[in-house]
This record gives structure tokens, sequence and C-alpha cells, in this order.
């Protein structure tokens, strides 16, 4: 394990980015914190974590896949990406970190893997930071995360006067090799850990009851008509879903300004009216339906056909920032328990 | 106020006035209050609540609900009332299937604004006067109740309920005194690049959830032209950030003389851009423009630009008043 002042994070900071794009966790303005690309004067933030998630550096909102241009009876197509460079993302929350284990079986363990994604977690290195301060919509201790001891390529702890760096991966060792940082003690941490795992015992959510949301209970679940009553005041918005570290639905668009096509694919949010819609309609008329599709997805669908894996990591942004509130603790309190 | 909207939810279900009333829900915390229709006195006993966090505005649930079989009660603060009394004015809600049950209203507090001020982690409070008091897993914080105030409470326009059939608590007053266009004046201030400038990086942050458009009561089309595919103009992804700017600017036209300026696309923004600023803008230049209007305050007068009278100001006066800056 390595070591650093935390006065001289800043200076590690610049030996990242030196030859590489660096992205911190800071203030935007608006009393909210994002992954900024770093320069140099520019802080980290206090909050606890971003409004959107690191999932948006490797899978962004909006990008083109492919332009075609038609002369004659020619179709030309062409890939115009531009090559993906190095890139180092710092303090990722152990939260995050895991959406990214959520993230790879949907674009890389599934055949064929996609190749934009790919070629991002690939030039990406994640160095995770423990949570000190967890707030109380934190819940990742209901999946299994541990806010004391993220993954990553490196994982970081601020703790007592010090950054305390341990490479995880190849790529992250070699990185800690490059920054030449004075050793400490593996044990360095373990005070700084003990306390956080403190705190997350008192979470609220941290121990919520998951059982029942599997595949046997699947057609149970699908059919509770308790769903009419969380869904009713459900906005039918996209914040859940775009502030979401694992949602990964995406529609593939378009532009066509009749010289050229531009496709490109952008987010999607099954909260939408015409999400997957297709040439009969669809099949998910009324909010309701829509609602549920989201919390089904990760609750039930996706552990269903991935080992049990949940597709929640509890980093608590929907409690946070839902309009009116509805969110899928709500919906784990409402469905789960007692009608398993 | 807290029992007594309890009480009164009950009562109108018991003597049979309605069939259903919607309030607001508890959460799992003490602010996460969810809209929700009642509809018998077990439910209102378990879970309405009424307090300081219970800023979503109900008028526009009331457009489905009033299609409902039965009567509904709705409880409506008085920023709310000016909504539903808009809608009403553009036969969006059914009048004779609602209940208006106007409660006096002293600002709604928000769990956003309390994190701002760098209280996190809290888990319970308890109201004391005008302090909160909020358990947290870092020990108690207090923070006072106008120091937690939406930015809409902190400049409110109107503590009166403009339409009601009962009325809980005492109706309040206009406020001509309200703060509210001190922001508008400063980007007024600003040259045409500075407040270019400005807006581009306030919606440089917006992911395009629709939040805002989905929760104002201006905003009621059945269907958005934007969520149209067959539109021609359905926009997932704009093909420029420039678009998305756009969206919210024209959408400001949409609803220019019908927004009460409510306030809630400013507190529903998952990325805090202050939306309700162009709205504003709007709203003082059409006072400036037609005289002072407040759109929802009354069912009789028509919103200055779905209108037509002689003394309208000549079209020309965008290029007057857009030269001087």
């Amino acid at each position: 394990m390595k070591k650093v002042a935390i006065t001289d994070i800043y200076g590690i900071f610049g030996k990242i980015s030196e030859n590489r794009k660096l992205y911190i966790p800071a203030d935007d303005g608006a009393s909210q914190a994002r992954f900024l690309p770093y320069m140099e004067g520019m802080q980290l933030t206090e909050k606890l974590n971003t409004v959107r998630s690191a999932k948006d550096l490797f899978f962004p909102q909006v990008e083109n896949l492919l332009k075609f241009k038609v002369s004659g009876k020619q179709i030309e197509m062409i890939d115009e990406r531009a090559p993906v460079e190095p890139f180092v993302v710092f303090g990722v929350r152990a939260c995050d970190c895991r959406s990214f284990d959520v993230l790879d079986n949907v674009f890389l363990h599934e055949e064929p893997a996609d190749t934009f994604y790919k070629a991002r977690r690939e030039n990406g290195l994640i160095i995770t930071l423990a949570c000190n301060m967890p707030e109380e919509t934190c819940f990742c201790t209901a999946f299994g995360i541990d806010p004391a001891d993220p993954a990553g390529d490196i994982t970081a702890w601020q703790a007592g006067d010090c950054y305390i760096f341990r490479g995880n991966t190849e790529k992250g060792k070699q990185l800690l090799e490059e920054l030449e940082l004075a050793d400490v003690q593996a044990d360095a941490v373990a005070p700084q850990q003990q306390h956080i795992r403190t705190i997350a015992e008192k979470l609220p959510f941290g121990k919520l009851d998951l059982t029942g949301f599997d595949k046997e209970h699947l057609m149970e679940k699908f059919n509770d008509p308790r769903w009419a009553q969380l869904s009713e005041s459900c906005l039918g918005c996209g914040t859940c879903t775009f502030v979401c570290p694992t949602c990964q639905c995406y529609d593939i668009r378009e532009f066509n300004n009749g010289r050229e096509v531009q496709r490109f694919r952008c987010w999607d949010s099954c909260m939408y009216s015409d999400f997957t819609m297709m040439a009969h309609g669809t099949n998910r008329p009324t909010q309701k339906e829509r609602f549920r599709q989201r919390f089904m997805h990760k609750l039930v669908y996706y552990p269903a056909n991935n080992d049990g894996l949940y597709s929640c990591v509890g980093c608590g942004r929907c409690l946070q920032k839902c309009p009116v509130h509805t969110n899928i603790v709500k919906v784990v309190k409402t469905l789960g328990g007692e009608s398993v | 106020m807290r029992e007594t909207v309890k009480a009164k939810a009950i009562e109108l279900l018991e003597n049979g006035t309605v069939n259903r009333v919607m309030g607001w829900k508890t959460g799992e915390f003490f602010y996460d209050l969810t809209p929700a229709v009642f509809t018998s006195r077990e439910e209102v006993e378990k879970d309405f609540v009424y307090s300081v966090f219970s800023a979503p505005n109900l008028s526009k649930y009331m457009i489905a609900e009033s299609r409902k079989p039965g009567k509904i009660a709705v409880f409506l603060k008085p920023c709310d009332s000016y909504s539903f009394q808009q809608l009403l004015k553009e036969h969006r809600i059914w009048r004779d299937n609602v209940y208006v049950v106007g409660v006096a209203c002293d600002g709604m507090c928000s769990m956003d604004v309390i994190r701002e001020k760098g209280i996190t982690g809290a888990t319970a409070v308890t109201e004391d006067g005008d302090v909160l008091k909020l358990d947290t897993l870092y020990g108690e914080k207090t923070i006072a109740k106008k120091d937690a105030l939406l930015e809409r409470c902190v400049n409110c326009k109107s503590r009166k309920v403009v339409i009601f059939d009962e009325m809980l608590g005492e109706n309040g007053e206009e406020n001509p005194e309200s703060d509210r266009f001190a922001l508008v004046e400063k980007l007024e201030a600003m040259t045409s690049e500075e407040r270019f400038e400005f807006w581009r990086g306030e919606l440089s942050r917006c992911i395009r959830c629709n939040a805002c458009r989905n929760v104002c009561p201006a905003c009621s089309c059945e269907k958005c032209v934007f969520d149209n595919d067959k539109s021609g103009i359905a926009q997932k992804a704009a093909a420029s950030d420039f678009e998305e700017n756009n969206f919210h600017i024209i959408r400001a036209f949409h609803v220019a003389s019908r927004c009460t300026d409510c306030g809630e696309c400013s507190r529903v923004c998952p990325q805090n851009i202050p939306l309700h600023l162009l709205n504003r803008k709007f709203i003082r230049d059409i006072n400036e423009l037609y005289g002072e209007y407040q759109a929802g305050s009354d069912m009789d007068t028509k919103p200055p630009l779905m209108n037509f009278t002689f003394d309208d100001c000549e079209p020309s006066v965008v290029y007057e008043r857009g030269s001087k800056a």
C-alpha cells in the first residue's frame, strides 16, 4: 500500500493528468458534484457522490455510431469514431464501481461485445474512494457491497491526514508504481475501515430484505396488484433512469440531413411512453406497466439472468432525486416481506 | 394544521362528500412524501401527512383524477390553487368531480436545500417552532425553517388560496413585496453575451429527463410533440447541445402567460437548473407589455398571449427591446 499527504493529492492529480485525462468529482457551480476533467486549481467535492454516475464516462448519454453517405446507387458506411485515449477516474464510490459488473455483463459478456463500451473499459482506469460519510439514502450493503473496501483498479481511502492507495489490478499497480508514492503498512486503513463499517451498520436500509426478488417469484411479483398504487403518482420522467449507475437501455436513431445519415444512440428510459415502441404500438400502455418494468428488471429479470446479481447497487440517487419520492426502496418494502 | 388536514380528509370520506382524497403519503423518512390517493379512514390515519415537506403540487393530478368515477377531494396550498384554477380555465379539469380544500401554508422545506447547507444523513425530524431538529447519522443537527425553504417559498408571491370549496386555516394575502424578480433583473442588467453564457452554463447540465415538463401544470398535452415519434421532431437526443438549450426556451414560450410561477420545474430538476427564471422573465415582460397579470388568479381574464386587443403592444417591440441590450 502507498500513501500521500492530503495536501499533496493535487500534486498526484497533476502527475496523473500529465499524459492522460483524469476525471475527479468536483462541484459544478450548482451545489452539486459531477465528474469533471481535472485542471490545476480544481478542488475535490465535499459531497458524498456525483449526481451523474461514473457510468457516463464509459457509456455516454449520446454517441454517434455510424455515418451513411448516399451517391447514386452507392451507400458508403463511415465509422467515424476517434480512438479512445487512456483515462483515469478518481473518486468512484463502491456502489458505482459495482455498477460496472452489471454493465459489463450486458455490454461485454454477451456476444457480440459492444465495441464502443469495450474501448472505454479497456482504456479507463478506476480509482475508487471509500465512503467516510455515507448518507441515509445509501444501501449498498444490502447488495453485499462494502463501502469501506471498494473494488476498482486502485482503491483509495482518506484516513487521517493521508490518502492511502492499494493497487488491485495489473493496470492499477502499474500506475501506483509510476507515481512513486511512499510505502505504508497494509493495516494502515484498518481503523478507517472500522469507522466506516460502524456507520454503515446504522444505515436505515443497509439490511434491506430482498427475499423473494428472484426467478422463482417472477410471476408472483409481476402480477402483484400493488404496482398500481406504487406507480400512481409517477410522473413518467426519466430522472431515476438517467441518474442510475446501472440503467443501460438505449435507443438507436438516425438523423437525415438530406445528404448523409448520422446513426446515433442515446440513453432511453423505460419510464417513457415511446420506449421500445413497435409497429403494433406498445405493450406497456400505462405508467403502471412502465414503472413495473423498471423495478422488475432491476430486482427480478436481471438477477434471474445473471446468477443472482441485482442490477441495483444501492447508491441512493433515485431516493434523492425522484420528484415525487417513489423509489426502489419503497418498491422492495411494499412487495417484499410478508408477500413472499 | 397537520391534524386538521387529516381529520378533514377522514370527514370528507365518511360523510360521503367524496370517494377519494388526494394528499401526501408518508415516506421512509420524514421528507420523502409522495402524492397519493386515499380511499379509507384507515389509509388516511396510517399514511396521510401534511407537513413542511408536502411540497408537491397536486393540481395536475386532477386532470386524470377528475375523469374517474366519483368525486375526489384535493388539498391545495396557495400556489397550487393558482395552477388548479389555470387548468380549470383551460378546461382540463372536470370541476364537478373535485372538492377543493384550501390549506394555509407558511412555506415548504426541501431536503435538497438542507443538504446544500451541509447537513447529511438525516433520518428523522422534529419541528420545534421555527426550527427543524434533525437526527442524523452524525448526531443531532438543527436548522432554522427559513433556511430550509424552497426558493419559491423564500420569494413567496401569494399566501392566498384563490379557489376552494372549503378553507382550512386563515386564508392569506397576495405578497406584492415578494422579491421574486430580483434575479431576473440581475440577468436583464447583463450584456447579451453574459446572459448567453449564463444560460449556456446552466442549461449545459440538462440531462433531458423531462421532469420539468412532466411536473408542470401548464404542460398538460396528452402527448408532447417531443415524445411523438410521428411529429418529426421527437427528441430523445438533440443534434447539438444548443438544441437541448432551445427545448427549455421553447417550453417557456409555450407556457408563457399560463405559467403561474408555481416553481415545480426548479424543485424537481435533478441538476438544479433555475428553470423558473425563464418563466419569471416572461412574466415580468408580460407585466410590462400587457399590464400586470397573474395566471390562475381568477376565472375571467384571458391570458394576454392567448388574447388579442387593440391595446396590445406591436410585435416590433421585440426588435426595440432586443436592440437595447
